[in-house]
């Protein structure tokens, strides 16, 4: 009965493919801008996770998130080194910087200052040169992104392709000679600004003058020590917040889905999503079983118990589910594939896969109970209706 | 309740209401019917006198309201639904007036739909739906889906089905009526010749005079009562 069940379904191919689209458009919807939303949330705490190396970030109390930078003073970063079972502690500055192109106009940077010793926190992967390239005079190094499309000198030609910043080429930032020394990969920043890697003495060179310039400080516990237990004794010791680097990604997150209106946009469009998923695949699978009642009838009538007409609008269900679940998140992942080079934030991870999954079962419950409901109260006395 | 074992159908006050209250609609008021095995009996009698209101009872897709029916000696009033199911399922064939041939299967696969219902694998089911469709002369459209049938070929896929559990009962519901005077004949040839074997019993529901030469015996019905039977239609001057 199966076999009878599937074919029945594919037989009608006009609902057969209503159905399917319904479904495939759901979970095309649901996955996609949820994919977008995770990205776009991922952008936001994407350096701190870039930075592999230290266990705890150290900052002032008030700090919100990873780009709601509070100064603290030189000096913290001595009395962080001081609290006992803290291995080592380097200074990390972050700050938003002009840089002047070729052009006359002014791009906003991501600077990044790191240790000059260390140069712990640079980027996490490197393309051209080398991150100790930084020690070279003026040395920055860029993300490729920001290299070859805000921060490319503009073209020769009017109409013409801009050139990408290369290693050796020089621009201003902040009126202070820079030279490209390398050139890196890095994750997305939420405001998409080309980050700029240099060493922390310079960045603060480059930085306008003020009293406080450290950013944050970054440090790590001592093989015995559990980096929960020191970020607690740091606060304790010094009253400046410390957080281990998932707490403070956490933190970030939180403060965009708070105090943003992103989750309620992303939010709204999935639901749309599901909810207009659910209205065409339901509808029209409602319609094919009604369409088909008067064979569930005869079924019914030759002796077909409601269980095995059940399991037959299950299965029915079921496989439009899938197929209709396999395409949207195929669509889905050849969007996120095909936008990869592009602006767009875009992050399938397999938890969305399961929400999607979940999306379209339900969405396939739903369609299947409203035609189970029909065809249980069916009486097969319909069969001598002409 | 009669215990005669030579009766395929014993029917005895039955009645059947539709509705309530001003709704309310006594389709069957007190049926008393009897058909042997072996026999091939034709319900006759105007539109809306309860024809197809008695076969659906006899065949146990509806609930009798009150009377007594029993089809070869068993009562479907005293079985719970999945077990009326299940004999239907054993012992009744139905033939429709609309075929009801699932459309996205073959002539093959429809006549074998009863045999899967009971859960004979499916290739036996297809070979035996197959020997059928040769005894109706559709042994050369076994993979033809309805839709490449004419009415005459469905309604043999449809007789195929019917017969292809080998019911003790097979109910028909017009099967001619939507087929020409020689199809039809046709069609009741196979009918009279292929379902009456074995002892087996026929009801058919009909308007069609052309066919009611056919019958052993018919069963007039009006206004919910059967008012007449007769061994020839000559005999109920229809």
């Amino acid at each position: 009965m199966n076999l009878i069940a599937l074919k029945m379904l594919v037989g009608d191919r006009a609902k057969y493919l209503g159905i399917i689209m319904g479904i495939t458009f759901a979970s095309l919807l649901i996955t996609q801008q949820a994919s977008i939303f995770v990205g776009l949330m991922s952008r936001t705490y994407g350096f701190v996770t870039d930075l592999g190396q230290p266990d705890i970030w150290v900052m002032d109390p008030m700090v919100q998130f990873i780009d709601d930078i509070k100064p603290l003073q030189d000096t913290e970063l001595y009395r962080v080194r001081g609290v006992t079972g803290v291995a080592w502690a380097v200074p990390l500055y972050k700050g938003l910087l002009k840089a002047r192109l070729d052009d006359g106009s002014y791009q906003t940077c991501n600077v990044i200052g790191l240790d000059d010793t260390t140069l712990i926190g640079g980027p996490p992967k490197m393309i051209e040169g080398s991150l100790a390239d930084l020690r070279r005079a003026e040395g920055i190094i860029v993300d490729h992104v920001g290299a070859s499309s805000r921060l490319a000198k503009p073209a020769a030609e009017p109409g013409g392709q801009p050139t990408p910043l290369r290693v050796g080429d020089a621009i201003e930032l902040n009126d202070h000679r820079a030279v490209v020394v390398g050139i890196c990969e890095v994750s997305r920043t939420f405001q998409s600004q080309p980050v700029i890697y240099t060493t922390y003495s310079r960045a603060v060179q480059f930085a306008p003058r003020e009293r406080k310039l450290l950013s944050f400080v970054l440090a790590e516990a001592a093989d015995d020590v559990d980096p929960k237990d020191l970020c607690a004794r740091i606060t304790a010791e010094t009253g400046l917040a410390a957080y281990l680097r998932d707490d403070f990604a956490r933190m970030t997150v939180n403060y965009f889905m708070k105090y943003t209106g992103i989750p309620i946009n992303f939010g709204i469009a999935v639901l749309l999503g599901f909810i207009v998923g659910t209205a065409i695949a339901g509808q029209t699978f409602y319609n094919f079983t009604l369409d088909n009642l008067r064979y569930f009838g005869t079924l019914k009538a030759m002796g077909a118990p409601n269980s095995m007409l059940l399991r037959m609008i299950l299965l029915q269900s079921v496989m439009v589910g899938i197929i209709g679940y396999g395409l949207g998140v195929g669509a889905a992942s050849l969007m996120g594939t095909l936008s990869s080079s592009t602006e767009l934030a875009f992050k399938l991870t397999w938890h969305l896969l399961v929400i999607s999954a979940t999306a379209v079962t339900l969405i396939c419950l739903f369609s299947a109970f409203i035609s189970m409901y029909k065809v249980v109260r069916l009486e097969p006395a319909i069969v001598f209706k002409s | 309740m009669s215990t005669d074992s030579s009766l395929a159908v014993y029917c005895k006050g039955v009645t059947k209401t539709y509705g309530k209250g001003t709704a309310e609609v006594m389709a069957l008021r007190g049926v008393d019917l009897e058909v042997k095995r072996g026999e091939l009996l034709m319900l006759v009698g105007p539109s809306g006198c309860g024809k197809t209101t008695l076969i659906s009872v006899i065949a146990g897709i509806l609930n009798r309201d009150g009377g007594e029916c029993a089809v070869f000696g068993t009562d479907f009033g005293d079985m719970r639904d999945h077990e009326r199911t299940a004999y239907r399922g054993k012992n009744i064939g139905f033939v429709f007036q609309a075929y009801n041939l699932i459309p996205a299967l073959t002539a093959a696969e429809n006549a074998a739909v009863p045999l899967l219902v009971n859960g004979v694998k499916r290739q036996r089911a297809i070979d035996r739906a197959k020997d059928l469709l040769g005894r109706v002369g559709m042994q050369d459209k076994v993979n033809k889906p309805p839709s490449e049938l004419s009415g005459g070929q469905q309604q043999r896929v449809a007789i195929a089905r019917a017969l292809v559990h080998d019911p003790k009962l097979i109910v028909c519901d017009e099967p001619t009526s939507a087929l020409d005077h020689e199809t039809g004949h046709h069609v009741m040839e196979i009918l009279r010749s292929v379902a009456l074997e074995d002892g087996r019993a026929l009801v058919i529901v009909t308007h069609d005079a052309r066919i009611f030469e056919f019958a052993d015996r018919i069963a007039q019905m009006d206004d919910g009562h059967i008012v007449a039977v007769a061994n020839s239609p000559r005999e109920l001057k229809l």
